[in-house]
């Protein structure tokens, strides 16, 4: 078993945060058994240019979005009009069994709701699944500070905690577990 | 004073450049968690004496119910042709309130109008609060509560659905997709607050907060995925918000009756929807701000955008309403046309005369600033605002039904009673309790949004000020 150690240090603002994010960068091939992939920045605010140093954040949440429309209003219309179809005993006097124009309304409406729920639970299961990854937190985080994590090696974490007290960190802190060795 | 540099720069006038802020810029985060937390122990009195007034309404309200469902519809004095009352008046009132919070937090989001961040929350919460005490009017209008999914796409035991070309099984739809919307937009824009509260609770609260946050640790990660999911719901809130009400405006445009079959009520019933949402959430800025010590996020130039927006609407409304006795003045429909005399003369011609007065005249008091900035002015200003509305409801399905196609159904002397008053005063006690029981269990302003709002401005302000634009002059000639 490897010893994986996670150091969260915390700064005053985001300039500081950020000088400290791009030192980490430039020591990426110094120090052994890190990567930037597994700093993180915690913030009180969201601030896409600070954390776009750490490199492309890929979200996916538009294509749960896509999905639950594609699916809402297809399913929707052909459930409407299959239950028209089915199930519906009055006389039309010569009108269309489903007729289209009010029926879109309804597909309208499912189209949005389903993309509203596959969104939310699309969100709901990231955020459940990603929560785990980051046990090391502060308070001070929502109140007003910012907070760059970081998973390594505990070869690497000397190194580390030396880059985040060279920018200035207020404070640091540490913890560590063992995974399983790669 | 006058700055020129040379003939190809733009003078500006300081006088023109130099706004109030909005916001005090010099506020710190720190301090903004703590007033919007102290918010959620610590009300002013007049939060309890606004919060048992709501309740003892309510139990009122559900006092007329329990009458009306023991006795019959007949109790609230509705008799055909006035099977609707106030009900369906008060109805529409209420879905019409919920679409400021949509305007206020999706389409000022989206227009990155960073004013709405202190205020959007409690808009958004009053959109949720007033779609639920709307959807309550479906219910009690029937009088057969028990029969309640018939309102609803629900087959029933002889195999006939309801009818899908009828614009009642679209709103039931539209509504339930709408409130669901809203509360998942509402609930999902609190995350990062709730993570506040979780931080700073203990206790039963602590693990409320805990559950609601759903692991929220602020990291860039989720902060990505949190701004594309909040832009992804607002520019689907957008549309819903529109197409409610304009569904809401079908039921009566679809059918025959003199003085509903006109096209323009779409965009009527939506500017009067935005229109009187905007009034409420003047009143419940002022309520707030004092009831809980908001003064330096609830500010007066934010009351003041608030009420100019008031303002460009009341006028959108003001022109609709005028296409509207227009279209049936110019128009064939000989019924439409004694419908409209019959509203300006006869016996609800007050009623008739005050809704024009109160949602066209009363609006013009926000053109002055110095009404703007007083807020005893603006909250009686904004009560009047929504007096006009809730009677141009009443207006729409009263007089109608009174003074239709058939001069033996006419019902001049028609009325509502105590039952049908009591249950309308009952929902604005049930909307009033639930609004203020969110306003203390959630924080009603958004932490974060006011924290960028400040962290922004400052970074701006801190930032070198910009040369005057080098704008080349046309050529003369």
């Amino acid at each position: 078993m490897k010893k994986q150690s996670h150091v969260l240090a915390l700064f005053n603002d985001f300039e500081e945060a950020a000088n400290a994010i791009a030192d980490l960068r430039e020591s990426e091939s110094r120090l052994k058994g890190f990567n930037m992939r597994d700093v993180t920045l915690k913030s009180p605010i969201d601030h896409p240019e600070c954390a776009e140093q750490l490199g492309e954040r890929p979200v996916y949440i538009q294509l749960f979005t896509l999905m639950g429309a594609v699916l809402g209003s297809s399913l929707g219309f052909m459930a409407i009009s299959a239950a028209q179809a089915s199930f519906l005993r009055q006389q039309r006097g010569g009108f269309p069994l489903v007729a289209v124009p009010p029926n879109m309304v309804l597909t309208y409406e499912l189209f949005i709701l389903t993309a509203v729920f596959f969104t939310i639970i699309a969100v709901y299961v990231v955020f459940a699944l990603h929560s785990q990854k980051h046990k090391l937190y502060s308070v001070e985080i929502s109140v007003d500070k910012i907070g760059i994590l970081v998973n390594a090696d505990a070869a690497a974490i000397p190194g580390i905690r030396e880059i985040f007290a060279r920018h200035r960190a207020l404070e640091i802190s540490e913890t560590s577990d063992a995974s399983p060795q790669k | 004073m006058t700055t020129t540099h040379d003939e190809h720069e733009v003078t500006v006038e300081p006088r023109f450049v130099i706004k109030p802020k909005d916001i005090n810029e010099e506020i710190s985060w720190a301090q903004i968690n703590e007033d919007v937390l102290r918010s959620l122990e610590r009300p002013r009195p007049l939060y309890w004496i606004i919060f048992f007034g709501s309740l003892g309404l309510f139990c009122w309200g559900i006092y007329c119910e329990i009458y009306q469902y023991q006795t019959g519809l007949g109790v609230a004095a509705l008799e055909n042709p006035q099977m609707w009352g106030l009900y369906i008046a008060t109805f529409i009132f209420w879905i019409g309130m919920s679409h400021s919070g949509t305007l206020l937090s999706a389409i000022l989001l989206i227009m990155h109008a960073d004013w709405r961040k202190p205020i959007y929350r409690f808009a958004e919460a009053m959109t949720t609060f007033s779609l639920m005490t709307a959807g309550l009017f479906v219910l009690v209008h029937l009088g057969r509560i028990w029969q309640f999914y018939y309102v609803v796409a629900y087959p029933n035991e002889r195999w006939a659905w309801p009818n899908f070309n009828s614009p009642l099984a679209w709103d039931a739809t539209a509504i339930g997709t709408y409130l669901t919307t809203s509360i998942i937009f509402l609930y999902f824009g609190m995350i990062p607050d709730l993570a506040i509260c979780r931080d700073n609770a203990t206790g039963f609260r602590r693990t409320f907060y805990v559950v609601m946050s759903l692991g929220w640790k602020g990291t860039d990660w989720q902060w990505a995925n949190f701004r594309v999911t909040y832009l992804t719901l607002a520019c689907l809130l957008i549309p819903l918000a529109v197409s409610v009400h304009s569904i809401v405006a079908t039921d009566f445009a679809v059918s025959q009756q003199p003085g509903w079959h006109t096209t323009s009520f779409p965009p009527y019933f939506v500017a009067g929807a935005l229109y009187s949402g905007c009034a409420a959430i003047i009143t419940l800025f002022i309520i707030l701000r004092y009831t809980f010590r908001f003064e330096q996020y609830m500010t007066i130039p934010i009351l003041e955008k608030l009420c100019k927006l008031t303002f460009a609407i009341s006028m959108i409304w003001t022109y609709l309403n005028f296409v509207e006795y227009a279209s049936v003045w110019y128009g064939t429909d000989e019924y439409a046309k004694q419908a409209l005399i019959y509203r300006a003369t006869g016996q609800y011609a007050g009623w008739w005369w005050a809704m024009n007065i109160l949602g066209s005249i009363v609006p013009f008091a926000l053109t002055f600033k110095a009404l703007r900035t007083h807020i005893p002015s603006m909250m009686v200003v904004s009560l009047l605002l929504n007096l006009g509305m809730w009677i141009e409801r009443f207006m729409i399905v009263t007089p109608t039904f009174a003074h239709g196609y058939y001069p033996w159904t006419w019902t001049d002397h028609w009325w509502p009673n105590w039952v049908q008053v009591g249950l309308i005063l009952g929902s604005f006690g049930w909307f009033t309790m639930l609004f203020m029981l969110f306003c203390k269990i959630f924080p009603s302003v958004s932490m974060y949004e006011v924290k960028e709002m400040v962290y922004h401005r400052a970074r701006a302000r801190k930032a070198p000020a910009p040369q005057p634009a080098q704008i080349p002059r046309p050529a003369e000639g």
